[in-house]
Formats: structure tokens, sequence, C-alpha cells
């Protein structure tokens, strides 16, 4: 019994059938508390007023843009080192959600920094890292509609995954070096444990950061059964036509 | 590998086409930025840094798509892969050989461009310091993305979007050190990390752009 049993594309897909109605679920669920509890049940802020109440969109999706590229670089090495299929269509099933959630999180950020900032954008270094993600996403995405062959679609966009994620860490010190931010600093450090958002915000974040993140499992999940279904069918019209 | 070297120099000079091409086109952008901008002086001295790193980098993007497409469409391509000549030395050489056709050409016709731009006096030292350390890394970079859609039909506009996200840094670092150095400021810092990028990308994206090679060439 091994993890390695699920890149079996039928054992993936027995396992994943019924999990993603529970996981959809509870998404829907904890996102639909977190958004009402936040929207209308946390007062307002006394400088920001109810603009604050974006975050619950914004830093979840930003979360998940960011976590969605770390699963497709774990997903390639996957594929390059013990070439399991389910793995690289999961990197490929990521691609869209990942994007969809950096535009959300550029989105809600223009809507927040206009009546905060006084602006639409700004060429703030964590504003400009994001757009350069959205970017990477977009030629990833790309590369992968090109190539017809998908065993070399997923070698190339695999190797493409790994070099971009170095380029894109890089990218991000380059941008702190080339410009001062607007943007404030994380109000939830990891690291250190301490916050500086007091705990009326806080609790219904979390369950908003919770939503979002399963959202985004099952959606890969849904999208990598898709691939595989998508895979078989032109496996078989294959066979059929010869 | 020297061989290798000196043919493909030998073959981009004498085909034609691609030697000068990058250079034309460099001059080109830099001579339609004032008519978009206006002629004030003050404004393009402003923005030449910018301006001139921006140009060499879609110079440089101009010519990537030759470093692969005819070794690849004659069948060069997988006699050299199946040479004794390892594929990451190969690739090194053709990045190496797009840096001495365009990089280096466009980087000692900088300084001419930068009288156009009215650049400031005391920049363009570090113009041409950032340019050197910086479009090797260019070349490299680009070789890499070429690699990965030698392949393909088309491919020179994906390269395109492939290729120009990761310039990022290089560009960034670039133009830092020349905005720096017409401020009269010391622009060492920015230097050092353009020349950290170029030598890393040299060490590291051979291997990438190898094994992107022998993935299209299966």
């Amino acid at each position: 019994m091994s993890i390695w049993e699920y890149a079996n594309p039928k054992k993936f897909i027995a396992t994943t059938t019924p999990l993603v109605p529970w996981v959809l679920g509870v998404a829907i669920a904890c996102l639909v508390v977190g958004l009402f509890w936040g929207f209308f049940l946390t007062p307002d802020d006394f400088r920001q007023g109810s603009t604050v109440k974006i975050i619950y969109l914004h830093v979840p999706a930003a979360l998940m843009a960011i976590n969605a590229w770390f699963m497709m670089l774990l997903a390639s090495l996957v594929w390059l080192v013990r070439r399991h299929h389910v793995s690289a269509l999961a990197a490929r099933a990521a691609a869209p959600v990942g994007i969809v959630m950096t535009l959300i999180a550029l989105i809600t950020g223009a809507i927040w920094g206009q009546p905060m900032w006084g602006t639409w954008w700004a060429w703030d270094p964590r504003l400009t890292s994001f757009l350069i993600l959205f970017l990477f996403y977009l030629g990833y995405i790309a590369l992968w509609e090109a190539i017809e062959d998908p065993d070399t679609a997923a070698d190339l966009t695999s190797v493409l995954c790994i070099v971009g994620s170095v380029f894109a860490v890089l990218s991000r010190y380059a941008v702190n070096f080339w410009n001062q931010g607007l943007h404030q600093g994380t109000s939830v450090p990891v690291a250190t444990g301490e916050r500086t958002i007091s705990d009326v915000f806080f609790v219904p974040l979390v369950i908003c950061m919770v939503g979002f993140g399963l959202l985004f499992l099952a959606l890969v999940m849904v999208r990598t059964q898709t691939e595989i279904r998508v895979r078989r069918m032109r496996a078989l019209e294959m066979r059929m036509r010869s | 590998m020297i061989a290798l070297l000196r043919r493909d120099l030998t073959l981009a000079v004498r085909a034609g086409g691609g030697f000068g091409l990058g250079l034309a086109f460099f001059l080109i952008v830099v001579v339609l930025v004032p008519f978009g901008v206006g002629p004030e002086a003050a404004v393009l001295s402003r923005i030449a840094p910018g301006i001139l790193w921006v140009a060499a980098l879609l110079a440089a993007l101009l010519s990537l798509d030759r470093i692969f497409a005819l070794d690849f469409e004659d069948g060069t391509l997988p006699l050299l892969a199946t040479s004794p000549l390892p594929l990451e030395g190969v690739t090194l050489i053709k990045g190496i050989a797009h840096w001495i056709t365009t990089g280096l050409p466009l980087t000692l016709a900088a300084p001419a461009l930068g009288f156009l731009l009215n650049l400031e006096m005391s920049a363009y030292v570090w113009l041409l310091a950032s340019l050197a350390l910086g479009t090797p890394a260019l070349s490299m970079i680009g070789t890499f993305g070429a690699a990965l859609t030698v392949g393909l039909r088309r491919g020179g506009l994906l390269m395109s979007l492939l290729v120009l996200p990761l310039y990022v840094p290089t560009l960034i670092f670039g133009a830092e050190a020349v905005r720096r150095g017409a401020l009269g400021l010391d622009a060492t810092t920015p230097l050092l990390m353009l020349a950290g990028i170029t030598l890393g990308s040299f060490a590291l994206l051979p291997f990438a752009a190898s094994s992107a090679l022998r993935v299209n060439l299966r």
C-alpha cells in the first residue's frame, strides 16, 4: 500500500469520484459561511470602511494562485521522475484554475486599491510579481495547447514549469529591488505566528482560505478525471480507426 | 566544440539575415520611440536606459528561433545529438554563438544609440557594462525557449510568450544599473546581480535546454 497506487488512472478515478461531492460540498459550505460571515457579520474597519471585506476573496485567491503553481511544480517533478500520467494530467488540470485564482486576486486587488490607494494599479512589487505569475501561467497553458503529442507536451511543460519556478522566484526578488512597495505586509505571518489582524476578521478569513483550498482540490480532481477520460476517448477513437 | 562554434558563426555571417537584422531592428525601435513620446530632451534622457534595454531585449528575441530551426529542418540537429559531443555542450555553444552574433553587436552599438536618446554622459560606462554582462543571459534563456519550441509549426510567437517572462529579472537589473549610472549613483549591486543571473543561466540552462531538445528529437 503506497501512495503511488493512485497513479493508476482507474484507481485514481475510482477513489476520487466518491470524494469529489464531499470535498466540493465542504468547500461550498466553507465559502458560504466564511463569505457571509465576513461580508455581513463583521464590523467595518474604522479606517478602511466596508472595503476591507474584499480581503475574504483577495487573500485566499492569492494564496491559492501561488499554491497552485507549487502543486504544478510537484506534479511536474513526479512526472519527470516516475512517469505517472495522472501526475502530468493533474499539473495540466491545475493550471487554468491557478490562472483564474491569479486573475481574481488581481481584480479584487484593483477594486480595493481604487478607493484605498486612489489607483487601480501601481507598479508595486507584490502586484507586479502577480502580473508576472499570470504571464507564466499563460505561457505554460499555451505550451500545453500547442503540442499535439501528449507525452512530449507533458515533458516540455514540466521542464518549463521547473525553469519557470526558478525565474518566478528570481523575478519576485528582482521586483522587490526595483521598486518600493505600496502593498501592506501580510497580516498573518506564518513564520512568527504574530498577527496584526483581530480575531473578528481572522476567523472568517481562515474559513474562506480553507474553502478556497478545498474548492481548488475539488476542481483539480474533476478536471484531472476529465483529462483522463479525454485521453481514453482519443485512444479508443484511434483503435476504431485502425 | 570550437569547430561547432566556428561553423555556427560562419553560417550566421554568410547565410545573411540574422546578423544585421537584429541590429537594424534595434536601431529602428530606438528611432521610433521619440516619435511616440515626443522630442523633449529631458523626457528622452530619463527613459533612455529603459528604452535601450527593452529594444536590445526585443532585438535578441527576434533571432532566437533561428538557433535551432535551421539545424532541425536540414537534419543537423539529430546528428549533433548522436555525436560524441554531449548535447549540453551543443546547447551551450549555440547560446554562445547567438550571443556573439546578436548580443555583442547590440552591446557595441548601444552607446551610439544612446546619443540619439540623449543619455546622460555618466551612464555610458554602465550601459556598456550592463549590456555586456546581461545579453549573454538573454541568449542562454532564449536558447532554452528555442529548444522547447523547436518541433512546433508557428513556434515563434509561442516562444516569445514563453521567453519574455523569463527575461524579467535580467531586464530589471540591467535597466536599473544604467538608470543608477545616469543619476550618478553606485551601480555595482545591480551589475553583480546581473552577472549572477548570467553565470547561473549558463551553468544550469544548458541542461534544461538539452533535455527539452531530447524530448523534441524523440
